[in-house]
C-alpha cells in the first residue's frame, strides 16, 4: 500500500484548511478603521521651531525618574543615542548639505497601536485619552511589542534581572495632577505643544495654511499608520522619512493581522469544524481496523 | 525480531551521554547567570533585534523540527496508513521533548517570567494577539504530547517488577487513557495546525521591517506546509540514525513511501512561495543581488534539491540519498524560519545582531538535554520497534525490564 496522490492531497488540504480559510476572507471582512476617542489628547512637534536645546530630554528624565545614559564620555553627560530602557524622549539632528532639522523621537500614541494588538495580556493598551499605557503587572517581557511597533518605540531594560518595557506614556501621572507632559512644559520655543487632539490637529493645519513655504506639505500622523496622536510638522524640503518616520501608508499595522486572525478564529468556528472533521475521520479509521491490529495508544 | 516497541535496555551512563551532560551543564550555568544579570550581558540581543536564536531556533525552528509527531499522526490517523504505526512512538517522543524544551526556552527568554502564570487566565486574554494564540496552543500541545506518549511510559511501568505500586497505578490508569486517547490524538493534530501556521502570522505585524521577499499574508500557510516537510524529514532522519546506532531493522520500505510524500509537500511549498512572489510582482527584488538574494536562493535550493533528488524511484531506495535529503529538508525549513525572523528582519539602520557565545551555549545545552532524555526513554520504555535481538539482549540487571510481549 502506498500513499496515493489523492489521499495525500486530501490530507494536505485538510491540514491547511484552517490557515487557508482566512486568506480570501480576510480582505473581504477587513475590520472597521479605528478612530481616536472623543477626549483624545495629542502632541504636535514642529521641527521648524525646535532649536535642539534638549531641555525636553532633561525634563523627561526628571519627570519619569529615569537614569542618565552616558555616551562615550562615561559618567560625564547624559547623551543617549536613541530611545532606550532609560530614555523615553530623544532629540536627534538631521543634516543634509547645510540644511539641518531636529527630530523628537518618542512614542507616537497610535490610534490603532501595533504594540497593543500584539501584547498577549494587554500590558500595553489604549488607556484614558487614547494614551498607549503600560502596565508592568501584566507584562511577561516577551518583547513582541518591540517587533510589532513600526516606529521601534518600546524599549527593554536589558541590564537588570527584573526588567520592564520603557516608553513614553505622555506623562499620564502628571496629567492626573493637572499638569502637561514634562517635555511640553520644558520647551522654551513651544516646538512641542500638548492639547486635545482635535485642537492640536487644527493648529497644525492652521500653520500649514498660514506659512505653506515654511513647511513640508503634510502633517505626519494625521492618517499615517492609521493615525497617531503625536503629530509632526517638518521644514519645507525635508520629507518625514529623512527624520526617521517611515512611510507607512494609511493602514494601521494590526489591520491585516487582526483581519486574518479574526477570519480564521472568529468564534473559534474553523478550529472547531476542523477538530470535528478530524475526529470523525480518525474515529472511522480506527473502527475500520481489525481488532487484532488495534494497538494500545 | 519483534515488531512491537520494546525498551532497548543497556546502561544509561555512556560516554556520549557524559559528553552531552557536559554541554548541558555549561548551558545550565549560563541560564543561571542570565537569571541573575538579565539578558543584556548574556546575549547578543538589543532593542533592534529583540528576538534572537532562543526564539528563531529553539522555539520557531525547534517546534517545527518537533513536528514529526504531527506529521506521522496525520499520516497514520487521518490518511489511515497504519503501516507507519511503528514510527508513531519515536516521533511522539521526539516531539514531546522538542516542544517541552521550546517551552523552557520561552521561560528563559522572557524578561518577566514571574508573570507567565497570568497568560493562561481567560479574562486576561487579548484575543487579537497572535502570540497569545501561539503561547496557549504550545502550552496545550506540550500536555497533549505527553499524554500521547504516556501509554509507552505506562507500559514501561506495567512491565517493571521493581515498583509494584507504580505498576498497579499504571494498570489502573491505562484503560481510562485508552478511552480518551482518540480525542487527544485529534487535538494533537488540530493544535500544531493552529500554532505552526500562527508562528508564520507572528511576523506579519512587523510589516515593513520584514523584507518583502518574505513578508506575505501567506506566511501562515508557508509555515504550515514547511513544518510538515520538516516533521517528515526528522522522522526519516531519526529513524535512519536510530537504526544505525541501536542496530534496529531499517524501516526502508516505509521510509521510501514517506519520501514520496515529501516530494509533493515540497512541491506545494515551492508553488505557494514562488507563486505568491510572482503574483504580487516581487520576484524582481531578486535582481538586486544583495544579501537577501543570496539567502533566498540558498533557501530555494535547499527546498528544491531534495524534491528533485527524491523524484527518481531508484534514488529513493538509496539510504544515503534519503538521509542527505532529510538533512536538506530540515535545513531548508530551519533556514526559512531564520530568514523570516532574523535575516529578513531589519529594524532600521544602526542595529545588528549575532548570537553571543553564552546564548549559543544555552541552545546547545537544551539540544544536549533533549538527546540525553531521548536516549534514556528509548532504553527504559517501549518506544522503538524492530530491535534486533542482539542489540536488545539483556545486560545484567536489565533482564527483568525486557517485556515478554515479543512475538
Amino acid at each position: 500500500m502506498t500513499v496515493t496522490r489523492r489521499a495525500l492531497l486530501k490530507g494536505v488540504v485538510a491540514a491547511g484548511t484552517v490557515a487557508t480559510f482566512g486568506l480570501p476572507v480576510a480582505s473581504a471582512t477587513a475590520r472597521e478603521r479605528k478612530t481616536p476617542p472623543s477626549n483624545a489628547v495629542g502632541m504636535l512637534y514642529d521641527a521648524t521651531r525646535c532649536i535642539g536645546c534638549k531641555a525636553c530630554m532633561v525634563k523627561c528624565k526628571e519627570a519619569n525618574g529615569l537614569p542618565p545614559e552616558p555616551g562615550p564620555m562615561k559618567g560625564v553627560y547624559d547623551a543617549p543615542a536613541d530611545l532606550s530602557g532609560s530614555t523615553k524622549n530623544v532629540i536627534k539632528l538631521y543634516k543634509e548639505g547645510d540644511r539641518i532639522s531636529y527630530m523628537k523621537a518618542q512614542c507616537m500614541h497610535c490610534v490603532d497601536p501595533a504594540c497593543a494588538s500584539a501584547c498577549m495580556i494587554s500590558a500595553l493598551h489604549k488607556g484614558q485619552y487614547g494614551i498607549v499605557e503600560y502596565d508592568p503587572a501584566m507584562c511577561v517581557g516577551c518583547r513582541y511589542c518591540e517587533i510589532a511597533c513600526p516606529f521601534n518605540v518600546p524599549k527593554y531594560e536589558w541590564y537588570t534581572p527584573f526588567p520592564k518595557i520603557v516608553k513614553c506614556e505622555m506623562c499620564r501621572h502628571r496629567l492626573a495632577e493637572g499638569k502637561v507632559p514634562g517635555c511640553v512644559e520644558a520647551c522654551p520655543r513651544e516646538a512641542v505643544i500638548f492639547g486635545k487632539l482635535k485642537d492640536i490637529l487644527g493648529d497644525a493645519k492652521g500653520r500649514l495654511a498660514r506659512e505653506p513655504r515654511r513647511y513640508y506639505p503634510k502633517i505626519y500622523g494625521e492618517t499615517d499608520g492609521g493615525g497617531t496622536q503625536v503629530l509632526y510638522l517638518s521644514a519645507a524640503g525635508i520629507p518625514f522619512e529623512k527624520l526617521g518616520l517611515p512611510a507607512l501608508g494609511d493602514k494601521p499595522a494590526p489591520e491585516l493581522t487582526e483581519s486574518l486572525q479574526h477570519a480564521i478564529y472568529q468564534g473559534f468556528v474553523a478550529p472547531f469544524v476542523l477538530f470535528s472533521v478530524l475526529g470523525v475521520v480518525i474515529y472511522r479509521n480506527r473502527s475500520a481496523q481489525p481488532p487484532g491490529e488495534e494497538e494500545k495508544r | 525480531m519483534s515488531h512491537r516497541p520494546q525498551p532497548i535496555g543497556g546502561p544509561i551512563v555512556t560516554r556520549p551521554f557524559l559528553a552531552l551532560l557536559a554541554v548541558f551543564a555549561a548551558g545550565a550555568l549560563v541560564i543561571l547567570w542570565r537569571l541573575v544579570v538579565g539578558l543584556g550581558p548574556t546575549t547578543g540581543l538589543n532593542d533592534g533585534y529583540a528576538w534572537g536564536i532562543w526564539i528563531a531556533y529553539d522555539v520557531v525552528s525547534g517546534t517545527a523540527l518537533a513536528c514529526g509527531g504531527y506529521a506521522v499522526a496525520i499520516l497514520c490517523y487521518v490518511l489511515n496508513r497504519g503501516k507507519y504505526h511503528p514510527m508513531v512512538r519515536p516521533a511522539i517522543l521526539a516531539s514531546a521533548l522538542g516542544y517541552t524544551l521550546a517551552g523552557v526556552s520561552i521561560f528563559i527568554d522572557v524578561g518577566r517570567y514571574w508573570n507567565i502564570w497570568k497568560v493562561p487566565l481567560l479574562w486576561n486574554w487579548n484575543r487579537n494577539s497572535i502570540l497569545l494564540e501561539v503561547a496557549m496552543c504550545i502550552m496545550a500541545y506540550i500536555v497533549v504530547l505527553w499524554i500521547e506518549l504516556s501509554p509507552a511510559i505506562l507500559e514501561g511501568f506495567e512491565q517493571d517488577d521493581r515498583y509494584p505500586r507504580l505498576r498497579k497505578l499504571a494498570a489502573f490508569i491505562h484503560p481510562y487513557l485508552n478511552a480518551v486517547m482518540m480525542w487527544i490524538i485529534t487535538l494533537g493534530i488540530l493544535l500544531p495546525t493552529m500554532h505552526q501556521s500562527s508562528l508564520g502570522s507572528l511576523m506579519m505585524i512587523a510589516g515593513q521591517k520584514v523584507h518583502p521577499l518574505w513578508h506575505t499574508p501567506l506566511l501562515p500557510l508557508l509555515f504550515l506546509t514547511s513544518c510538515i516537510v520538516m516533521g517528515y524529514a526528522v522522522v526519516v532522519f531519526e529513524s535512519s540514525l536510530s537504526s544505525e546506532v541501536f542496530g534496529r531493522q531499517r524501516e526502508t520500505r516505509m521510509l521510501v513511501s514517506l519520501s514520496w510524500v515529501m516530494v509533493d509537500v515540497l512541491a506545494l511549498f515551492l508553488v505557494l512561495r514562488l507563486g505568491d512572489l510572482a503574483l504580487r510582482g516581487r520576484l524582481g527584488l531578486l535582481l538586486d543581488f544583495n544579501m537577501y538574494t543570496v539567502f533566498f536562493l540558498l533557501e530555494m535550493a535547499l527546498f528544491l534539491a531534495p524534491a528533485l533528488l527524491l523524484m527518481k524511484r531508484e534514488r529513493r531506495y538509496n539510504p544515503g540519498v534519503e538521509f542527505l535529503c532529510a538533512m536538506m529538508m530540515m535545513a531548508a525549513g530551519t533556514l526559512y524560519r531564520f530568514d523570516v525572523y532574523l535575516v529578513a528582519y531589519n529594524p532600521g539602520p544602526g542595529w545588528s545582531y549575532f548570537p553571543s557565545i553564552p546564548e549559543m551555549l544555552v541552545t546547545l545545552g537544551l539540544v544536549a538535554f533533549e538527546l540525553m532524555a531521548y536516549m534514556v526513554f528509548v532504553k527504559r520504555f517501549p518506544i522503538l520497534a524492530g530491535i534486533a535481538p542482539a542489540a536488545a539482549g539483556p545486560s545484567p540487571g536489565e533482564a527483568v525490564r525486557v517485556p515478554a510481549a515479543g512475538r
